[in-house]
């Protein structure tokens, strides 16, 4: 149990020193020699490519990698801290809230927040009328105005990252590690995070946080720490006037990246996909229409965007046209070069040269426990196979060749996906639907969680996808991004398509405000 | 990394992925010890492959089952059906025993199709659909056979499950025929492992240093073909066997190579991940269990076939052997991982743990307690050793 933890006398040195920390795994050295020191009631910043141990180094701060399993030493408050579980350190006053969302969606607001740490009365008994009046005051400080019996899946992925750090905040913490809390929010809600950090860190919470989105970084931290390849390059106390977002990407590449968007000329053949009229209804809610006749082309050697808010209905329009994958009660046409094709099942929609990478490379994209060679091979068996047999020799050859086009970093195309870092994860999401050969190939928010390094090779492989006469269809949420890469640009809003730009002549302003166009009814 | 610490990392990472046939080896040593080498003679071989040998098949079709994800609990009663249906037109209605065989696999298939069909089609999960199968196939069985027990089989039928192929390229007390199979075999598996392992270093992937590859193959040789002498200077070469090797062969194949295979794994993984890779789940998950239904019909026949007859309440709990045979030979209750040869080794160590035990005249009741204990240690063995190799979530 917590012990409170209420204003003891700590010394006033830094709040966190880790020093000469290492950690191999079987194969991969993933930490080796770093050192990172915390000051009281800071924000610090880690920065790094994916893979370069962030994460890792974060785990073993928290106990998850428990003391024992790695080299070197944790010194909190000026003394040492060999943490064997979450629960060691969380006694201490450290909690992580990880890459990926831990809450139970089934569960309430209320009773994620004090999971593990429930309220009693008389022994063993849940004390309702404490747990729901403590959550509603945690949920003010974090600034989220919704009741806290409300099931957490009724939540979008913003607010539940609010209630991700509610449940921190119930434990007494003084030092908060948050692992990319914002890759999945739009900007709005990246905002607000970045706010509640603020009044946290006005509380004297300190707070680690790791982003790869450097505006952020350049916005909310202290100083940064860079971390490349397992080591520490720097710590970069960012009022210095030299703290520019190139040299941070000097530091987490090794080298400075001049553009951050590849050139590409744009040579503009014949339509490959246009969708016409599709409408699409909630899969649950009859009768909510989710996508509103909307119509869309993209032709050969076209990079087209779409941009939208969150729940405009971006993603449920790309799945649903990619094999009826989402919805119901679709209707619509869909032509491929011309010819109307059939996507009734996935299956059909890959025939007829449709691949789409899933936002959520997670659970929609990757098979994590099986490897890199069989997530590469997964979509594109038929071709690597004959009378419903597998060429193994061929799926290893093909692996290999596209673990080094891609530049995927493991050790080698045996591990299993799970075990890759983030971006390279997502690297492998694009070699399985590359290798399909598709026509037109849809990309859910493809940088997500992606380093600038990362982001700059996959720019790179949108440009060579479309010099190969294909068509290319990019999702985001980050408009600079879009601006960067594209064409030209839908816009969707409330499931409509409100407006069609062409990158020329398009502006974030003039992309916002059709985003945010009300449905004319 | 130096010498020393790679040797070590690859012993240990070697051990590791035959944690379990280490256990094997270990639990045959300690029993041959216990019985005074009475485990391993040549009778006692001969008969643990035929009596166990209806486990196994089933655990081949089981394995397939958990890979998907999927549990199937009807099996003991799919394999009693699929007897008495044979046993009543054979021994009742006296047709001749090929029609007794095809009615019995007609029957398994009809079995996989409807629990497939459940599953599938309608999507409601296998524990339930087969639950339900379990006492709806039990009972069945019962009106088949009107309640009463039939026997015995003619003896071409009793053939499938009791008789040898001997003499038939001669020998002297030794039956030249069985040296010659398993030969052949061994030959062909340190061929197509030494190409294996060629195909691996052609692409810079990890492998095992080359003389611990030669000792291990010299080892699995030396093995099996110790057991093949046993037999050939036993009776000669079960049927029952040869049928089980068989379907080993073909189920490893299908399972490993096949698209088929690709995808039972890759639903069991992540059941999401390969709809929207293409996989046709629906299909997939109807032929997982119309293959269900089809090995259990075999085992059905060898069953009836051993003990020449057909009782109402043949098979019972066999359900319970082939999932702990899959689940000691490191399949995951999750889905997605698993082999056949995992699931074989694990039959073959609950196997030899019950024959020894009978050997040695230890009563049911231990029995059952110390096969509980075995699966109990398995799987905690497993789990612990992915945590110890550092299983990563995020
Ligand atoms: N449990 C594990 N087993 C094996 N390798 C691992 C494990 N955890 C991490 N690694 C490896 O350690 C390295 C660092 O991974 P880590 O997750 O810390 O990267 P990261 O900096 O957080 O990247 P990202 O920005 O993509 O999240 C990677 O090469 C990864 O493959
Ligand atoms: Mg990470």
């Amino acid at each position: 149990m917590s012990e409170s933890t209420a204003s003891p006398a700590y010394g006033d040195g830094p709040i966190l020193e880790m020093r000469g920390i290492t950690k191999t795994f079987p194969g991969v050295k993933a930490l080796s020699d770093v050192n990172l020191s915390v000051d009281r009631g800071e924000i610090h910043a880690i920065c790094g490519e994916n893979g370069a141990g962030k994460s890792t180094l974060m785990k073993v701060l928290s106990g998850v990698h428990p003391h024992g399993t790695y080299d070197g030493e944790i010194v909190l408050d000026g003394t040492p801290a060999t943490f064997r579980s979450i629960n060691d350190s969380e006694a201490r006053g450290v909690v992580i809230i990880h890459q990926e969302l831990a809450l139970v969606p089934y569960l309430s607001i209320a009773e994620n927040i004090f999971l593990g740490n429930e309220r009693r009365r008389a022994g063993r008994l849940v004390d309702w009328n404490s747990t729901n009046t403590e959550a509603a005051e945690l949920l003010t400080r974090v600034g989220l105005a919704e009741s806290p019996t409300q099931p957490v899946s009724t939540l979008g992925v913003g607010k539940q990252q609010l209630v991700e750090i509610a449940k921190a905040l119930s434990k007494e913490v003084r030092l908060l590690i948050l692992d990319e809390p914002t890759a999945a929010l739009n900007d709005q809600d990246s905002e607000h995070l970045l706010d509640i950090l603020r009044r946290l860190r006005e509380e004297g919470v300190t707070c680690i946080i790791i982003s790869h989105k450097l505006g952020e970084i350049a916005e909310i931290a202290d100083r940064t720490t860079i971390i490349r390849d397992g080591q520490t390059i720097e710590t970069i106390d960012m009022t210095d006037p030299d703290s520019t977002q190139d040299r941070i990407i000097r530091g987490m590449v090794g080298r400075s990246l001049d553009n951050r968007f590849p050139e590409r000329t744009s040579v503009i053949g014949d339509e490959v996909l246009r969708v016409e009229d599709w409408t699409v209804h909630h899969p649950t809610q009859p009768g909510r229409v989710v996508v509103d006749k909307a119509a869309l082309s993209v032709r050969a050697g076209e990079v087209v965007g779409i941009a939208g808010l969150m729940g405009a209905g971006r993603t449920e329009l790309a799945m649903s046209v990619f094999g009826h994958s989402y919805g119901r009660d679709i209707s619509g046409r869909v032509f491929v070069h011309g010819r109307e094709v059939s996507v009734k099942d996935v299956p059909s929609a890959i025939d007829a040269g449709i691949a789409y990478v899933s936002e959520d490379r997670k659970q929609l994209g990757l098979n994590l426990i099986e490897d890199v060679r069989r997530n590469t091979s997964a979509a594109g068996l038929p071709q690597l196979s004959r009378a419903g047999w597998v060429n193994e020799h061929e799926e290893l050859r093909v692996a290999e060749e596209y673990r080094e086009s891609m530049g995927t970093r493991t050790p080698n195309v045996l591990v299993p996906v799970g075990k890759l870092s983030g971006g390279n994860q997502q690297k492998v999401a694009l070699s399985k639907w590359i290798y399909t050969d598709p026509e037109v190939l849809i990309l859910d928010e493809p940088t997500r969680g992606i380093d600038v390094g990362a982001k700059y090779e996959i720019y790179t492989l949108i440009n060579k996808m479309v010099a190969d006469g294909k068509a290319v269809l990019v999702i985001s949420s980050e408009l600079p991004e879009l601006l960067g890469t594209c064409d030209r640009i839908y816009t969707l809003a409330a499931g409509r398509i409100t407006g069609e730009v062409d990158v020329a002549s398009a502006t974030q302003e003039g992309l916002m405000s059709l985003m945010t166009q009300e449905a004319d009814a | 990394m130096t010498t020393i610490a790679n040797l070590k990392d690859l012993m240990t990472r070697n051990l590791r992925s035959s944690g379990i046939v280490v256990a094997f080896v270990l639990i045959v040593a300690f029993f041959t010890a216990l019985t005074d080498g009475l485990l391993l003679s040549p009778r006692n071989v001969s008969n643990l492959t035929q009596q166990y040998s209806y486990i196994l098949i089933l655990a081949i079709g089981m394995v397939i089952v958990i890979i998907g994800g999927h549990i199937d609990l009807s099996v003991g009663s799919v394999v009693a059906l699929t007897g008495a249906v044979s046993a009543v037109l054979v021994i009742k209605g006296g047709a001749p025993w090929w029609v007794g065989v095809l009615a019995a696999i007609a029957t398994g298939l009809l079995v996989g199709v409807w629990q497939g069909f459940w599953v599938a089609y309608v999507g409601i999960p296998a524990f339930i659909v087969t639950l339900a199968g379990m006492l709806l196939f039990r009972g069945l069985t019962y009106i088949v056979l009107d309640n009463v027990s039939l026997s015995p089989f003619p003896g071409e039928y009793s053939t499938i499950a009791q008789g040898f192929v001997n003499g038939l390229l001669g020998g002297y007390g030794y039956d030249t025929f069985t040296l010659l199979v398993f030969g052949l075999a061994v030959l062909g598996y340190a061929v197509a492992a030494y190409r294996n392992r060629r195909a691996k270093l052609s692409y810079n992937q990890d492998v095992e240093a080359m003389p611990l590859f030669v000792v291990k193959t010299v080892l699995v040789a030396a093995v099996v073909m110790w057991f093949a002498w046993q037999i050939a200077t036993y009776r000669g070469l079960p049927v029952v066997l040869i049928i089980l090797a068989a379907l080993i062969l073909a189920y490893s194949m299908i399972t490993k190579h096949s698209i088929f295979g690709r995808h039972v794994y890759a639903i069991g993984g992540n059941l999401a991940a390969a709809q929207l890779s293409g996989v046709r789940v629906k299909r997939v998950n109807f032929l997982i269990f119309l293959n269900m239904g089809f090995l259990a019909s075999i085992a059905g026949v060898v069953f009836s076939a051993r003990s020449s007859s057909a009782q109402p309440g043949a098979g019972n709990m066999f359900e319970l052997d082939a999932i702990a045979a899959c689940f000691i030979g490191g399949a995951a209750v999750t889905g997605g991982v698993g082999t056949v040869v995992g699931a074989m080794v694990g039959g073959l160590i609950m196997a030899v743990m019950s024959n020894g035990m009978q050997l040695m005249g230890v009563d049911q009741s231990t029995q059952q307690v110390v096969k509980g204990l075995v699966l109990l240690l398995a799987v905690g063995y497993d789990i612990w050793n992915k945590k110890r190799s550092g299983a990563r979530t995020a």
